[in-house]
């Protein structure tokens, strides 16, 4: 079974002795410095980035930015399970103006606009209605964002801006229907506590379609892994969009608001917003493709326990282990690949945790005599959609999903 | 330009230029927004933290949450830099542009831009060259 503190030691002091070299003894006293950084491998760099234990309610995560936060998940939480823990779960806040006190007794959530009744209601009244559980992956937009090429202006995401959860709490179509909602309606609108920094500054709000939006598996969530969300994912209600990018999810959520006519606000006509094309995907420079609101998303999957920085021994027989989603459905299968994708072999499918889950593969390899070992997984969903072979690209750097490559060296 | 920067950047600002707070080490710059009823800050004693409550139903507690989110002291560095850090430290930590990779000027050009037009970044339009200059000097690629 593998052991996740001894990864983490033998990460740490890889990086302690890449290091040493550089910086000499200054540095040789201790291994404290190892764990204090991480370097990713975004093409052309900058590539160092500090871990934090300095966020509320958050454990050791990679600072992308301080203020407002954007915190990213380590990769070998994703080892650990297919559930990402509370406490690193991926941080990505829009505007700094942040609530950092919620009185939960206080709290109110409005649901108002084109309905019978407008409605005030308390957590009181939220935990009374019909409780709905799923699991299901959260992932940012930009994830892995850092990784197009060419490069592209953003959050410097590799690909820790995601995160899978059992998410607890009501149906969105349930409280809409409390409040009734009036024929005619076409857009249901989401505003969560946090404000923009200065006056005019468009707030961050997302709107589903109604039919999406009374679909009941859209739900608003006060749990997550079965305690209330960290303030920094949401606290006190997540909106939850099972099978749709995060940026729909919006945290700290207070105000539903029933639109009838379609909601032309910023971030949704202009923010977020990918090519029409097959795969979201244009020629860098390209203009002139119609765009529209980014939806759902796409099959991806990972390598969890080997990476560029891990070896091999020569001949080895070797576990490989790593996480597949779906996208807006289930996994079908995921497959590897040791000859640069000539030939696909099919992975041991972990337990299915449902459709929206993060989905465990595992299989088994023998390592080459020298050289290293190639390695290439690829998810296939249950939609028969599989990853793109070639990397894609936009120009806001959204919805990556090329097959990923690992190249493990072999070594005595 | 007239905007209004809220309340949390002006207590900030008061004490220098948003940014001159930033480097004094003033401590994390904290939310002045609160869901607190003005009743709850009543009841409590002045400078009291609130009353911590709770709400449980159907089996389920969720408690009421109160954190301190850290800030930032990092700085755009080089002698050029007065215009970048005194315009785009108040709306996000440096930290997010020093992590950007190098792009061509074309680009820091429009990232500005989209900062005044889209953002409302309160920049005066006499500062966007120097702020340009540095992202193009220092974040540059030809």
């Amino acid at each position: 079974m593998f052991d996740f503190s001894d990864s983490r030691r033998t990460i740490g002091r890889r990086r302690f002795l890449q290091g040493a070299g550089v910086l000499g003894a200054a540095l040789a006293a201790g291994p404290a410095w190892a764990d204090a950084s991480v370097t990713l491998n975004l093409p052309g760099g900058p590539n160092e980035r500090e871990f934090t234990t300095s966020f509320p309610e958050k454990g050791r995560m990679i600072l992308q930015r301080t203020r407002p936060p954007l915190l990213e998940t380590p990769l070998e939480v994703f080892d650990q399970g297919v559930f990402t823990p509370n406490d690193q779960f991926f941080v990505r806040w829009h505007w700094a103006v942040i609530p950092d006190q919620v009185d939960a007794a206080a709290f109110r959530l409005a649901v108002r606009g084109h309905v019978n009744s407008a409605l005030s209601l308390s957590l009181s009244d939220i935990l009374a209605l019909p409780r709905v559980e799923l699991a299901a992956v959260n992932q940012c937009s930009g994830n892995s964002r850092g990784l197009y090429q060419p490069r592209i202006a953003g959050a410097q995401w590799e690909n820790g801006a995601m995160g899978n959860a059992r998410w607890t709490g009501v149906r969105l179509r349930d409280v809409l229907d409390r409040a009734g909602v009036k024929a005619g309606a076409v857009a249901v609108r989401f505003n969560g506590m946090d404000e923009p920094v200065v006056d005019g500054a468009p707030d961050f709000m997302k709107s589903l379609d109604i039919d999406h939006a009374r679909d009941g598996e859209v739900m608003l969530a006060y749990q997550m892994n079965g305690a209330q969300l960290p303030l920094l994912n949401g606290f006190p209600l997540r909106l939850i969009v099972p099978g749709w990018y995060s940026t729909y999810w919006v945290k700290m959520l207070n105000d539903i608001e029933v639109l009838a006519a379609p909601d032309d606000n910023y971030w949704m006509v202009t923010a977020y917003r990918i090519p029409d094309t097959p795969g979201a995907n244009v020629k860098p420079g390209e203009t002139g493709f119609k765009t529209v609101p980014i939806n759902r998303m796409v099959p991806r999957s990972f390598f969890t326990n080997l990476t560029g920085a891990t070896t091999v021994k020569p001949g080895a027989s070797v576990p490989v282990r790593g996480i597949a989603f779906g996208g807006d459905c289930g996994v079908a299968r995921v497959d590897l690949s040791v000859d640069e994708g000539r030939t696909w072999q099919q992975t041991t499918l972990g337990r299915d945790e449902g459709t929206y889950s993060f989905r465990q593969w595992t299989a088994q390899v023998a390592a080459p005599e020298s050289g290293s070992l190639t390695l290439m997984a690829r998810c296939t969903n249950t939609k028969d959609v599989t990853q793109s072979a070639e990397p894609t690209w936009n120009p806001a750097g959204f919805m990556r999903n090329v097959i990923e490559h690992v190249r493990v060296p072999v070594a005595a | 330009m007239a905007l209004t920067i809220r309340l949390k950047v002006v207590l900030c600002a008061a004490s220098a230029v948003a940014v001159g707070c930033l480097v004094a080490g003033v401590p994390p710059l904290r939310t002045l927004l609160s869901v607190f009823p003005a009743q709850a800050e009543q009841a409590s004693p002045p400078g009291a933290p609130p009353a911590a409550t709770a709400v449980t139903a159907a089996g389920i507690t969720l408690h009421s949450v109160s954190v301190d989110l850290p800030g930032s002291d990092r700085m755009f560095p080089g002698a050029d830099a007065d215009a970048i850090n005194n315009n785009c430290l108040a709306c996000h930590s440096a930290g997010m542009v020093l992590d950007q990779p190098a792009l061509k000027r074309a680009v820091w050009q429009q990232e500005v831009e989209k900062m005044r037009s889209q953002f409302k970044a309160p920049v005066d339009e006499h500062d966007v060259p120097a702020i340009v200059a540095w992202l193009a000097a220092h974040k540059g690629v030809e």
